[in-house]
């Protein structure tokens, strides 16, 4: 019997009923060229969302209504001992711009700004409306 | 069943549809079928009628799928799905499966088109020969896919392409087709419907743990708002959603072994449902003066709705 590794080289290795695995390298988690989770649709977008780690309240409302997957979380142990998802940063290859994730964004001054593609993110950062 | 608490340990699942798809920016589409896929930790078997989520998930040589998935036309994805259901049931009785420790669980997605006009022969067969999948039907009330022609799911008053507005004629003259409780009646051990919100999201995610462990044929009714056809703007995507639950043009509610209907989510305060409309361009000429009659019917036709289903709910029939 072929094992999944070598079910994905070619067709007549595949086996009845098996379940291929979704990576290509399953240790590091490597996606084959082939999965749209390498094509970027970047160029798709004129606003681009900025994420502040500083007001992020790890709410996940961002990852659960985010269309495209960009969200890239990090599983943490909170202070009860149970994992939670912390919210690392945006993957800018997968973002449309839909702007869904500002919408949605629960904290007083937003953790997540829509601002127009040429911006510098540290630029935007600077720019982030103050508390008065 | 997977145990589904909060929001902070559901987005710890690792995605098993990732983005790079090409569906529009701000589609509920993909909301949907993420928090769907994730519901479960099984391995998962999936096929997929012809609409906007087959065309755009995969289109050559891309996939967006990590898991396994089938494609299939416009009319057949549940007649698929049964097919290799019975497969694996027929393999695990002469123990032939390659990984026999572990469990698969069988979901179809469908438009509307796919699943209330084209594909419903095939569904109302698979329900009924009762095999064990889940059946996810991504309600955008028009076909989309080829440019937004009226389907029967298309509700009264609505601008398509095929039904469009002008000096003669209003839009969608039909009302929509019912097919969740056309397929309670079936006699499916669960049938419900959901919508993708962030206020909604445990609902849907429960429902569809729920759905995926039922053994047997199991149909969830899912609206996605459609950016380009409703016509607003993309961010407001979950905001629609939720009028659509609030103003109860769709309730949300779930129906176990065909007949006990329970209401998930009762809005405390109705809004009417102008706020629902409103909101949307396919709808903007209802609002003038000689098309008002419509909204009235709407509003009337919502209201009888919701009364029935909260009766039916006391009566638990």
């Amino acid at each position: 019997m072929a094992t999944p590794k070598e079910m994905l080289t070619t067709w007549d290795k595949v086996q009845f009923a098996a379940i291929l695995p979704a990576f290509e390298d399953l240790e590091h988690k490597k996606r084959s060229k082939f999965h749209s989770y390498n094509y970027s649709v970047a160029d798709w977008r004129v606003e681009k969302p900025v994420f502040n780690r500083e007001l992020c309240i790890d709410c996940d409302f961002c990852w659960v209504s985010c269309p495209d997957s960009c969200f890239m979380v990090e599983e943490v142990v909170n202070k009860r001992g149970k994992k939670q998802a912390k919210i690392v940063g945006i993957n800018y290859n997968l973002c449309k711009g839909c702007g869904v994730c500002v919408d949605v964004c629960p904290t007083p001054i937003k953790s997540l700004l829509m601002f127009p593609e040429y911006v510098d993110t540290e630029e935007a950062l600077k720019q982030w409306p103050k508390k008065d | 069943m997977k145990n589904i608490t909060n929001l902070k340990e559901f987005a710890c699942t690792p995605d098993r549809f990732q983005g790079g798809h090409r569906l529009c920016p701000g589609c509920a589409h993909s909301m949907i079928v993420r928090e769907v896929v994730n519901a479960t930790d099984d391995d998962l078997v999936i096929s997929t009628a012809t609409g906007c989520l087959e065309v755009c998930s995969a289109i050559y040589p891309y996939t967006s799928w990590d898991v396994s998935w089938i494609h299939i036309g416009f009319e057949n994805a549940a007649a698929a799905i049964s097919g290799a259901e019975a497969m694996y049931k027929a393999l695990s009785k002469k123990n032939k499966l390659y990984n026999p420790d572990k469990r698969v669980k069988f979901v179809a997605f469908g438009g509307d088109g796919g699943t209330y006009d084209i594909g419903f022969q095939s569904l109302s067969g698979a329900v009924e020969r009762g095999h064990d999948f889940l059946y996810v039907c991504l309600d955008n009330e028009n076909y989309a896919n080829t440019g937004g022609q009226r389907s029967s799911s298309t509700p009264l008053g609505a601008h398509t392409t095929t039904t469009p507005r002008g000096r003669v004629s209003y839009g969608e003259k039909q009302r929509k087709k019912d097919l969740t409780m056309i397929m309670a009646a079936h006699g499916c051990p669960y049938v419900a419907t959901a919508i993708p919100s962030t206020k909604h999201w445990k609902d849907l995610a429960v429902k569809a743990a729920k759905a995926i462990e039922t053994v047997g044929p199991t149909f969830i009714n899912a609206l996605s708002p459609c950016t380009t056809e409703w016509k607003f703007k993309p961010e407001e995507t979950t905001e629609i959603a939720d009028l659509a639950v609030e103003t109860c043009a769709f309730p949300l509610y779930e129906i176990e072994d065909g007949r006990k209907l329970r209401i998930t989510y009762r809005p405390k305060v109705k809004l009417p449902i102008e706020e629902y409309l409103s909101r949307q361009g396919r709808f903007s000429h209802l609002f003038k003066p000689e098309n008002k009659w419509i909204i009235a019917e709407w509003q009337k036709q919502v209201d009888e709705y919701w009364d029935y289903l909260q009766r039916r709910e006391e009566a638990g029939v």
